[in-house]
């Protein structure tokens, strides 16, 4: 027997004691939750006692396979996707240890749901530009600014939040990262709505906020690295289940294609098969990029997928409503509510046309993406980058 | 659904080592330039060294005929590399098309002969031909000869060994035709590294290799086999020319700037990247489809000869417009990774083709 099937016997016996404990079934899910993180089934690459066993990452996948096997309850993604993806890396990578006893469990369990303060109007694509003041007052910082783009702000307790504390130096030197509660009186979110009709980001006012020093993290003036770990950490979502053909926004078209012979045309015909080969070829690239992936040679592809992504989902949807004919010219409905989950191939074409207009810009423009393609993997010259050495508040805004 | 690997393999990744140092030194950049001012020396030489030197001729030939019995992933390395060099070698014609026809035949001496590299096989049909549209016009006379003509062959001029399908009333027999029986008359064409020949049958005298019932399907394995595997040329030439351009815009200054900086060059190479990437996924996919015989094979082929042939064209083209001037050049490379681009976007079937055949195959009918 090796090494590694020791490992894997001694989580297979950790995974029965805990759900002969707490039958997957018949206990309440966030207790569930709670008793798997205090067995340290949570992340098993996180420390014993912060919901894991300091084992590699790689075991992660076996232990997910025997709990849902077991029948246990999926996390709420909604409820903890933004802490879980990203808030708790980068508690646990730069927090005190304060901070990842108070912090980790609830955030891994669901009882508390996180937002993220990165966006602001006047730093989108250049982040490192955001100007929330986090001014100094003894033992607590009063923040004042604006944020932007923020899902879940409506519902979320706790944030994390990149803020301007230096001025006086240019501008990847002067921020700091905070957590931030959501309940404070100073803390005003506004719904943000869409050109779909919907809301599913808020804005999100800070007046006076008052958060102790306590809730930094990372070292004053660190917070772009601090940053840079949470944003590592943020899984691109890009689109489908690479295992099935016909699985993302093609599948649609293509089924309105096959039960509405009316709709068919000559011309409209050799569109839609270029786009059915093109999502053919972008499912079979990301395969490829997730083979690559599994042996270790990560790299920058996945910008390039992304860009694809965009560019497909726009063309297809844009296609549908005009195959739907008439029935392009009507919408589901523009009242405004707040979705529960984002699904890009949900609801009527117009929605996902108009949806699909946000996969260019959201998680890095495809502008950007172009600039970080031709850097990182091409190797041609960066953008000249004028703001580099000066203060941040002499860079004309 | 079992996954395909569609990475290279380690075995793959010697192949192409092992064949890249032999093109470096036999086919470097710009010697196929002489094809198009009539010397065609560089030819044979560059085969002979291919199919028997490095053995490509046998690759899948299989290894009771004295073959290598090696599958169609390593044929696509082949493939890559070939294209990469723009390389006037008739290994696709040869050693991919007419052998994989002639692996329906009880033939054995025959492959054996390709194998080795002692004959050179071509698939009498038009380079345009593909797997919908395929009807052969040469027929058979009761004296057992073959009479008629076709156009547009591909690695004719290069072959000894001709495979002539001809039409009989029960099917598509599989007829070989020593080529010293056959009038050939060079043409001059766009892409002289794969020089085509319009083949004239008169009274030539025939084996029959293959009979009505297995002629048929014998040679459209080969038109899907073709198209499959020109998929991973069409890999090698783009990314041939997204390098070189990368490459040049690198070196070249404007403006007292690198060009390669100017963001209007750099998003066209982040496309013309991700489209390479994408090429790559799908000519990777119909090559482990071939190999192991995969039903998804025929959809597999017609996905990556509609998706490749454009990223190979749109890559020459991209590499000759951001050469500027020098891309227009004879004596610049580029122009013969255009040529041969173009004239592989209607081989086996054009885009447009192979749309059509898709839609039928995935039930999306007009």
């Amino acid at each position: 027997m090796t090494a590694e099937s020791t490992i894997h016997r001694e989580l297979r016996a950790r995974i029965a004691e805990l759900t002969t404990s707490f039958p997957p079934r018949s206990t309440e899910p966030r207790e569930f939750q709670g008793a798997r993180f205090d067995a340290g089934l949570a992340w098993v690459h996180f420390p014993l006692g912060l919901g894991g066993l300091g084992l590699s990452r790689s075991l992660q996948g076996y232990v997910e396979e025997l709990l849902e096997e077991a029948g246990a309850p999926d996390n709420p993604a909604r409820r903890i996707g933004i802490g879980l993806g990203m808030a708790g890396p980068t508690i646990l990578a730069f927090g005190t240890e304060e901070q990842k006893q108070r912090f980790l469990r609830p955030l891994w369990t669901g009882e508390e749901v996180w937002c993220q303060l990165f966006s602001e109007p006047g730093a989108g694509s250049d982040l490192a530009a955001v100007g929330t003041r986090a001014v100094r007052a003894g033992d607590h910082w009063v923040v004042n600014g604006q944020k932007v783009w923020t899902s879940s702000a409506h519902e979320a307790d706790w944030a994390i939040l990149l803020a301007r504390t230096d001025p006086d130096v240019p501008k990847h030197a002067g921020m700091t990262y905070f957590l931030v509660d959501m309940t404070d009186p100073g803390v005003e979110v506004r719904a943000l709505r869409q050109i779909t009709g919907e809301a599913e980001f808020n804005e999100v006012f800070l007046t006076d906020v008052r958060i102790p020093d306590t809730h930094r993290a990372g070292q004053v003036g660190e917070g772009w690295k601090v940053a840079n770990a949470t944003l590592t950490n943020e899984r691109v979502a890009i689109g489908g289940d690479d295992s099935v053909r016909e699985s993302g926004m093609i599948g649609r078209i293509a089924s309105t294609w096959r039960e509405r012979p009316e709709v068919r045309s000559t011309a409209l015909h050799d569109e839609l098969m270029t786009s059915w080969v093109e999502s053919e070829v972008f499912r079979l690239t990301g395969i490829r990029v997730r083979q690559k992936l599994a042996v270790g040679a990560p790299g920058p592809e996945s910008a390039g997928l992304k860009l694809v992504f965009a560019r497909l989902a726009q063309t297809i949807s844009g296609l549908e409503v005009e195959v739907n004919g008439e029935d392009g010219l009507r919408y589901s409905d523009w009242t405004m509510t707040r979705p529960d989950v984002v699904d890009f191939t949900g609801r009527d074409a117009g929605y996902r046309y108009l949806r699909a207009k946000g996969n260019s810009i959201e998680g890095g423009t495809s502008e950007i993406l172009r600039n970080i393609v031709a850097e990182r993997v091409l190797g041609l010259p960066t953008e000249p980058r004028v703001d580099k050495d000066i203060a941040w508040k002499d860079v004309p805004r | 659904m079992r996954e395909s690997n569609l990475l290279y393999t380690d075995v793959e990744d010697a192949l192409r080592e092992a064949l890249r140092d032999l093109l470096t030194a036999r086919c470097p950049a710009g010697a196929a330039t002489a094809l198009y001012d009539g010397d065609r020396s560089i030819v044979p030489l560059l085969w002979k060294s291919l199919a028997a030197e490095l053995g490509l001729a046998a690759l899948l030939v299989p290894e009771s005929a004295g073959g290598a019995g090696a599958t169609a992933r390593e044929a696509a390395v082949v493939q890559e590399e070939l294209g990469r060099f723009a390389a006037p070698a008739p290994f696709l014609t040869s050693a991919l098309v007419a052998t994989t026809v002639l692996n329906f035949s009880d033939a054995d001496d025959l492959l054996s002969e390709l194998a080795s590299g002692e004959r050179t096989a071509a698939l009498v049909v038009p380079l345009s031909a593909s797997v919908a549209s395929f009807t052969p016009v040469v027929t058979a006379t009761p004296r057992g000869t073959v009479t008629g003509q076709v156009t547009s062959v591909a690695g004719a001029v290069e072959a000894d060994l001709l495979l002539v399908p001809v039409r009989v009333d029960e099917g598509i027999e599989v007829h070989a035709v020593d080529a010293a029986a056959v009038d050939a008359t060079p043409v001059v064409s766009l892409d002289m590294g794969r020089q085509l020949a319009d083949l004239t049958f008169d009274e030539a005298p025939t084996r029959v290799v293959l009979g009505a019932e297995a002629g048929g399907p014998a040679v459209l394995a080969g038109l899907q086999i073709g198209a499959a595997l020109l998929a991973s040329e069409q890999v090698g030439i783009a990314q041939w020319c997204l390098d070189t351009t990368v490459d040049y815009l690198q070196q070249r200054r404007q403006f007292g700037r690198i060009v390669g900086g100017f963001q209007a060059l750099k998003h066209r190479l982040a496309d013309l990247y991700t489209d390479v990437e994408g090429a790559r996924a799908a000519a990777r996919y119909a090559a482990a489809c071939a190999a192991e015989n995969d039903p998804d094979l025929a959809v597999a082929a017609s996905i990556a000869q509609a998706f490749c042939s454009q990223v190979a064209v749109k890559a020459a083209e991209e590499c000759v417009q951001l050469h500027g001037g020098i891309g227009m050049t004879w004596e610049y490379p580029a122009h013969l990774y255009l040529k041969r681009a173009k004239a592989d976007q209607i081989a086996f079937g054009t885009p447009s083709v192979h749309r059509t055949v898709l839609s039928e195959l995935v039930r999306l009918p007009i």
